[in-house]
């Protein structure tokens, strides 16, 4: 039988192809050997698990990320979006994308309307109207954060 | 009395059939579309009769129970202990005295270890739970050993779900203190032989708890036949209200226990040098109780006996075969917990998507499931898993809401191929 649904709104804006496309083909999804950091972040609520590795070179510029591990669609795009995006950041910069998208996550920043420079990453402003699925969303970041601040495992719940 | 007497003309007067009218939460919306609620397991509805009981309380008869003179603490007291009757009745209990008001399930098993185990349980000796509990008859009795030097011994679970009784008797010795094990997993739907497991454990002289929480709106439960010392359930997942359930005890047992917790109600007489305990079963209830909860638990138990237990079983069995039936048509879909004695839960993974992501799709759908790891994470990790989805049936759930589940998961599908 052949299945057409029509989706729900809400849905494809949420799950959108880009995000979708992360999801199944995750970039830069490898240990990186050495790491100068790394760190694990934890959702015990859903399980999500994921190891980020990064390096950095003289002048706090990441010069690699990587990441392994698994979770729902929404951890793993963000992952691997957060990854690509950062590569060739200052880590000062990078913190102020942590910001900005923990912000927009909790709906606290409009991507749209407040001056930010989240480009890409304005795909995860969905999660904002789902309580439940912001954690996903910055679990990734959240670890990044860990790992440039010299911590080794977080957790979120 | 005019307060909440069960009377028997009300009997069998409900049809299942028109009950879902009886619950107002299904005239609502969710995200646009009707709800389709499949996550009884978590908690069920409330219907009328139930609000009822609730709001005639606190409009009429709101006052403290076991104290005043005056009418309205006389109405509550009647009411309250109106309801503990139609309780001990519900799963056949000799006596009132057996019945302890308790916040739930969760603080029934937590009185039976803090004054059951922390009297009689010591160091070497040796308690008995399952691979499927639910955290809250794993973590009091982990608390317990880490407390007395005690030890946890766990009966294994099949790739299907099954308890291996085998291996459960095999686990006994001349240490083995306590049994505790869940009636019905909430993660399964695995109905366990208690009745023989507790025959297994009285061999050896051994007490036995019965976490009853997702078995008294499914089944008949008859705590004498089961022959188990203790069982515990909760109302809100028998169409009653949050914050209240039951702990049924052996009143024998329960005459050789200490009070865990000390305060007015439970005490006959208190000077500063000595109190007197007051007799069951009000010795474990300290304090003033969740009043309008325990005539809603009771009103709630009157429901279910209106319908009736047989009826319940059957409706629920064919909703579960027709789930299983169509989850099982979805290309990609393993059910989780397969065993030959379930109650209408269904568990289950599918290829390519995270639980995380159907359950928020879904809902998106009007359709409620719980995804994750059910709080039996040991059990997850027995079988391999970090999360499933959970869809879960009660007496009043339609099978139109198991193909609204069925369509949504196809849109699932779609979205994520
Ligand atoms: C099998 C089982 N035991 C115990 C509990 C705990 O019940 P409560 O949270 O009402 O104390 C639950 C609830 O999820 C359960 O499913």
């Amino acid at each position: 039988m052949w299945h057409m649904h029509i989706v729900n709104d809400k849905t494809s804006q949420l799950y959108q192809q880009v995000m979708l496309d992360h999801n199944k083909t995750p970039r830069n999804y490898r240990v990186l050997d050495p790491a100068d950091h790394e760190a694990l972040g934890h959702n015990p609520l859903c399980g999500d698990k994921y190891k980020i590795f990064v390096n950095i070179d003289e002048h706090d510029v990441v010069t690699d990320v990587t990441f392994i591990g698994d979770g729902c669609a929404i951890s793993k795009a963000s992952a691997s979006m957060m990854t690509s995006i950062i590569k060739g950041k200052h880590v000062d910069e990078i913190d102020k994308l942590f910001h900005q998208f923990h912000d927009m996550a909790q709906g606290k920043l409009d991507p749209d309307t407040d001056p930010n420079d989240l480009g890409r990453l304005k795909i995860f402003a969905g999660v904002r109207n789902l309580p439940a699925r912001v954690k996903c969303a910055t679990l990734p970041w959240h670890t990044l954060h860990a790992a440039l601040q010299g911590k080794e495992k977080i957790s979120t719940e | 009395m005019s307060v909440n007497t069960s009377s028997v003309k009300e009997k069998s007067r409900i049809r299942i059939e028109t009950c879902r009218d009886d619950f107002p939460v299904f005239r609502r919306e969710v995200h646009g579309k009707p709800l389709a609620f499949l996550d009884n397991a978590a908690s069920s509805q409330m219907p009328y009769p139930v609000m009822r009981s609730y709001t005639d309380y606190h409009s009429r008869y709101h006052s403290n129970v076991h104290r005043g003179v005056h009418l309205l603490s006389q109405e509550a007291t009647d009411a309250m202990e109106a309801s503990r009757e139609t309780l001990r009745a519900l799963i056949n209990a000799r006596s009132k005295k057996e019945i302890i008001f308790t916040s739930g399930t969760t603080d029934a098993i937590n009185l039976v270890m803090q004054s059951y185990g922390r009297t009689y349980i010591g160091k070497g000796d040796e308690i008995i739970i399952s691979t499927m509990e639910h955290h809250s008859n794993i973590v009091p009795w982990r608390m317990l050993c880490d407390e007395k030097k005690a030890v946890l011994k766990i009966i294994p679970v099949s790739d299907d779900g099954v308890l291996d009784l085998d291996a459960y008797a095999s686990l006994f010795s001349e240490r083995t203190r306590f049994v505790s094990i869940v009636h019905v997993s909430n993660t399964l739907g695995t109905i366990n032989p208690v009745k023989k497991m507790t025959e297994i454990a009285h061999r050896y002289g051994v007490p036995v708890l019965v976490d009853g929480a997702q078995a008294v709106s499914h089944m008949e439960v008859n705590v004498q036949e089961i022959g188990c010392d203790f069982f515990a359930t909760s109302g809100h997942k028998m169409y009653g209200p949050t914050g209240i359930g039951i702990l049924y005890g052996r009143e024998e047992l329960l005459l050789k226990m200490p009070p865990w917790r000390g305060g007015g109600d439970m005490i006959l007489s208190v000077s500063f040098d000595e109190v007197l305990f007051n007799d069951l079963p009000y010795k474990f209830e300290a304090g003033t109780p969740n009043i309008s909860g325990a005539i809603g638990m009771g009103k709630a138990a009157e429901y279910i006996t209106a319908i009736g237990y047989d009826t319940i079983y059957r409706k629920e069995q064919e909703l579960l075969a027709y789930a299983t039936d169509r989850l099982s048509g979805i290309d990609g879909v393993r059910i989780i917990g397969t065993a030959p004695e379930k109650s209408s839960v269904v568990s289950f993974v599918l290829d390519g998507i995270h639980p995380h992501d159907i359950g928020t799709i879904l809902d998106l759908e009007g359709v409620a499931v719980r995804t994750g790891h059910h709080c039996t994470q040991p059990l997850m990790e027995r079988l391999g898993l970090v999360a499933t989805t959970r869809a879960s049936m009660a007496m009043y759930s339609r099978k139109e809401e198991i193909d609204q589940l069925i369509d949504a998961l196809h849109k699932a599908i779609d979205i994520f191929r």
